[in-house]
């Protein structure tokens, strides 16, 4: 569904990206963990259009979309769900949800926003406030459920369970497995590569912009490197 | 004339310049807070509308309203123009070669309008009056002038419908969308420089308007007419908060009392340096205007 190969991408001098290949199949769950810094929500903006590759290609549904525009790559079903969730804070829920909905055509407009509201009811109780106002777990909610409103086949959640508390992290991992049922592809990245790894079908391992490692998600949770340095044991 | 119509005719031209400076002031404030740029040639926009119906009505006969509307859309269309050719290339530049470039652009125009139409201004006062010369209203010993009562209507009716499209339409979403984040907005599917393009068109047509307001009380263009016009408008849109759409509209107003009320008690000679005094004094004192947001920087 998604094949990235050689990437490179900088920030000024700085190499931020190194020859980056991962696949991501239809309907899998693929994880890339590392450390702060490796590198990995580089890679998601780069997929979704926001950063740009000097090297390699880049495609979607055996579309490239290396050059493409970040609001084509949007029509095309691939949405992205950026780090610190990146909702509009001064615009209302509602409003954020059909910004999600931008895209898609107005007359399906209440049906989706219908279906957000049934996965996420307190969006529903709380569509008319600000969405500054929300909780840190309600904003995850809103930033997925306003992703979920372009009808994307591939999801790529960047950080959903950052400062979060432990039994809002288990929340969101349990939609994230409800949507991956109803036959969304999921692309996750995670500093928590333990709750990662428990949901993954298959996960790569970057550090400092490289993938040092890749696998099963089993492989990679009984492998004592990734042990040690990541799952704390 | 009594104390009481003295304080009423006084406000009535208080809301006129205010409405006028408030029309211009969004123009400001809307692009700021879409692309953080202080566009210093967006009064120089209002200049160009303003010859753009001088051309119409003194060289082509045209009819009035025919008139009015070609200027509008001048001004539409060079604030799009310039977006395109001087703003859109420096996207990613520092904010400050932006600052340059819109004082560039505002030197070309100004100058380039003294080339081509001289430095004298182009009169007007004969065919305006097929716009002001409607009726005037008295009460109580004040007449509120045709001009004065269609500036302040024309200009909340703007505001109404600019509120309207901010607020409720999908384009007007989008704008506040980019506005607040513009990597997330992109991530949403929102063009980005379609949207930029869409609110230079928009706080253009309020300079147009602006332009025909002011040719309404001074009818006269000239090359430099719109550089004190835009100072003072870009005075309100800091006084209320730049960025701020109702901001705008609140500064405008503000700093059209201030003028008029300077005026009103024999010191009309200071008024330009009574709006520069505010200025200075929101900057020392609360630098986010009356309704600025406190932004917080991303790291």
């Amino acid at each position: 569904m998604l094949k990235v190969s050689d990437i490179n991408v900088y920030y000024g001098n700085i190499h931020a990206i190194k020859d980056i290949s991962f696949e991501v199949a239809k309907g899998e769950i693929v994880s890339l963990i590392g450390a702060n810094g490796a590198g990995k929500s580089t890679i998601l903006k780069t997929v979704s259009g926001l950063l740009r590759t000097k090297t390699g290609s880049i495609t979607f549904l055996d579309g490239d979309i290396r050059t493409a525009a970040p609001n084509h790559i949007v029509k095309l079903g691939l949405a992205h769900v950026p780090e610190g969730r990146r909702i509009f804070l001064q615009m209302t829920v509602q409003e954020n949800l059909e910004m999600g909905a931008y895209t898609q055509k107005p007359t399906a407009l209440s049906a989706d926003l219908e279906n957000v509201y049934e996965r996420f009811p307190r969006l529903r109780e709380r569509r008319r406030q600000v969405a500054g106002t929300l909780s840190g777990g309600e904003q995850q909610m809103l930033a997925m459920g306003r992703a979920l409103m372009s009808h994307p086949t591939l999801l790529m959640l960047d950080e959903p369970s950052m400062g979060l508390a432990p039994i809002l992290v288990e929340q969101i991992f349990d939609i994230i497995q409800e949507l991956h049922r109803a036959g969304t592809t999921i692309l996750l990245v995670e500093q928590n590569a333990q709750m990662a790894l428990s949901i993954a079908d298959r996960a790569y391992v970057l550090e400092t912009g490289r993938i040092v490692m890749s696998g099963t998600a089993k492989e990679m949770r009984e492998d004592e490197r990734v042990q040690k340095a990541y799952l704390g044991m | 004339m009594s104390l009481f119509s003295t304080i009423v005719s006084q406000l009535v031209n208080g809301l006129q310049s205010g409405s006028i400076y408030a029309l211009v002031a969004l123009g400001y404030s809307m692009v700021y807070g879409i692309i953080l740029l202080l566009n210093f040639a967006h009064g120089d926009i209002i200049m160009v509308g303003a010859y753009a119906a001088w051309m119409c009505m003194v060289n082509f006969h045209l009819h009035p309203v025919v008139s009015i509307l070609i200027a509008i859309l001048t001004s539409t269309l060079l604030g799009v123009v310039i977006e395109k050719v001087a703003y859109t290339p420096l996207r990613s530049a520092p904010r400050l070669s932006l600052l340059i470039t819109a004082i560039g652009v505002s030197f070309l125009l100004e100058n380039g309008f003294q080339l081509i139409f001289g430095a004298g201004a182009k009169d007007m006062s004969s065919a305006m009056t097929a716009v002001t010369g409607g009726p005037s209203i008295s009460f109580g010993g004040t007449t509120l002038s045709f001009p004065a009562m269609l500036t302040i209507i024309v200009s909340i009716l703007s505001m109404a419908v600019l509120t309207f499209l901010v607020q409720k339409t999908k384009l007007g979403k989008a704008m506040r969308a980019v506005s607040e984040d513009m990597g997330a907005a992109q991530l949403m599917g929102i063009s980005v420089n379609a949207t930029v393009s869409f609110t230079f068109a928009v706080g253009s047509a309020l300079a147009g308007i602006g332009a025909i307001l002011y040719l309404c009380a001074y009818p006269q263009a000239n090359p430099t007419m719109g550089s004190m016009l835009g100072l003072k408008a870009f005075v309100a849109a800091v006084l209320g908060g730049i960025g701020s759409i109702p901001g705008a509209m609140i500064g405008g107003f503000v700093i059209g009392m201030a003028e008029a009320l300077v005026s009103a008690v024999g010191l009309s000679v200071w008024k330009d340096g009574v709006v520069f005094a505010i200025l200075i004094v929101v900057l020392l004192v609360k630098p986010t205007g009356i309704l600025g947001r406190n932004i917080t920087e991303k790291v």
